[in-house]
């Protein structure tokens, strides 16, 4: 133990930060491409992800099973896994994409399933009343859920939705397995190429908790102004 | 169809390493963080900050970050090696997550029971013990079951620092034959199995043990 922590004295510091110093513009490049990936993903997530909360929430039959199944089997399996179909599998079927695809789809496809719960559960916490009221108003079923239901029921998902924000940006990481130089595989790649196992990986640590806690805080700003008095939710979602 | 069954039966024994990894991680992980959260809340200035950055920071970072961060510290300090240091290291992660989940818990229980428990003559630590701690467990029920997933889910992250369960023996017999569509769909089969079964498992224990407030 006392080697050890002399071990641990003797690092020389000046150096290390002069090393840091040096790596900080590949990691800056890394943390570009993980929040291009993390927009990517949880915006066409958010895309996909409101028609299935709608079909889940209001049909019955064949469509709404199709949905749900697909919503268990993307919460029920890991993110790897479903990264490695993409990447790996989809090309013996003849699906080829590149790596960036590849992630964004796999990305996708998760964030959604999760996003599609949150909305759905905010879709059946606003009253049924406001549909009828909004149908005897003279709406038909599609505009008394696009401009009563939807907008009311996107505010209350915010608190869940602004952790997946956060969960994103972290999860995004896990593309390191498929080699792709987002943040973390960029500090994992200078690691192993100059064999220094402090330094790379606790300036990504610093980024990355930079980023998340700067996350955190716009989206509570966020929060705060998009809420609807009297009917806030509390948390939920993906903690982060 | 053939295949895929080879590679279910050459997957499956590693679903051994998989529970073990998650149970073990979330079994130090409600100790630690029950500490973390008892810390947190009735603990001293030191006791509390600690519990309190602890969260934030390992909470803030990819669970990757975390598992090489980890790695490298046991085996380098310690000397620690094999699927140890991936229990390890996911415990570290869980710890942080469920302390916040305990915190929750012991907050919503409000300040009531601690003062009553006081005044009976019981001291902090009996109270926090005999009555604080058995009613914030079956309150947390609910949050605890999404995060025991989570770790199932995550334990496929400790194939990165060389801990063979499903995941990796996927790749291993995928890469063996260059065909890695039924490898990975048969892991994806017996990951969603997995979950299904301790979703099963966990609605019965909250069912039976939850305590509304």
């Amino acid at each position: 133990m006392a080697v050890t922590l002399a071990g641990l004295m003797a690092i020389d510091i000046v150096g290390e930060l002069e090393f840091i110093w040096r790596i900080l513009p590949e990691l800056g490049k890394g943390l570009v491409t993980t929040l291009e990936l993390t927009a990517l993903a949880l915006t066409a997530g958010l895309v996909l992800a409101v028609p299935t909360a709608v079909v889940r929430t209001y049909t019955r039959g064949p469509l709404n099973w199709l949905f749900t199944a697909y919503v268990e089997v993307f919460r029920g399996t890991p993110l790897l896994v479903q990264l490695f179909v993409v990447y790996y599998g989809l090309p013996e079927m003849g699906i080829v994409f590149d790596r960036f695809f590849s992630a964004w789809a796999a990305l996708t496809l998760n964030s959604a399933a999760y996003q599609s719960e949150y909305i759905r559960g905010a879709i059946m916490s606003v009253s049924e009343g406001q549909l009828t009221a909004a149908r005897s108003l003279g709406m038909r079923p599609l505009q008394a859920f696009r401009w009563v239901v939807l907008p009311q029921a996107l505010r209350l998902a915010l608190p869940a939705w602004s952790n997946e924000v956060a969960y994103m940006v972290k999860y995004v990481s896990v593309v390191y397995m498929i080699a792709l130089p987002e943040l973390f595989t960029r500090g994992a790649m200078i690691r192993s190429r100059t064999f220094k196992v402090w330094s790379p990986m606790i300036s990504v640590a610093v980024i990355y908790l930079g980023v998340v806690i700067g996350i955190t805080r716009v989206m509570d700003y966020v929060e705060k102004r998009l809420r609807i008095p009297g009917l806030e939710s509390g948390h939920g979602g993906r903690e982060y | 169809m053939d295949y895929f069954l080879r590679c279910l039966k050459f997957i499956l024994p590693a679903a051994k390493v998989t529970l073990l990894l998650t149970v073990a991680a979330l079994a130090l992980g409600l100790v630690l963080g029950l500490l973390l959260a008892v810390a947190r809340i009735y603990g001293r200035p030191p006791a509390r900050s600690f519990a309190a950055i602890y969260s934030r920071v390992v909470r803030s970072l990819p669970t990757l970050v975390v598992l090489f961060l980890v790695y490298s510290f046991v085996t380098i300090v310690f000397g620690i090696r094999g699927v140890t240091t991936a229990v390890i290291a996911l415990t570290a992660c869980t710890a942080a997550y469920q302390s916040e989940i305990f915190r929750g818990a012991i907050q919503s229980l409000g300040t009531g029971q601690m003062a009553a428990a006081r005044s009976l003559g019981m001291t902090k630590s009996v109270a926090v013990r005999s009555v604080i701690i058995p009613q914030a467990l079956r309150l947390a029920i609910p949050s605890w079951s999404n995060e025991a997933a989570i770790v199932l889910k995550d334990s496929s992250l400790a194939s990165a620092i060389g801990t063979t369960e499903i995941f990796r023996r996927a790749q291993q017999i995928g890469a063996a034959n260059h065909d890695y569509l039924p490898a990975f769909l048969a892991c994806g089969l017996i990951y969603f199995c997995l979950t299904f079964l301790t979703n099963r498992v966990l609605d019965y224990v909250q069912k039976r043990y939850r305590l509304k407030l």
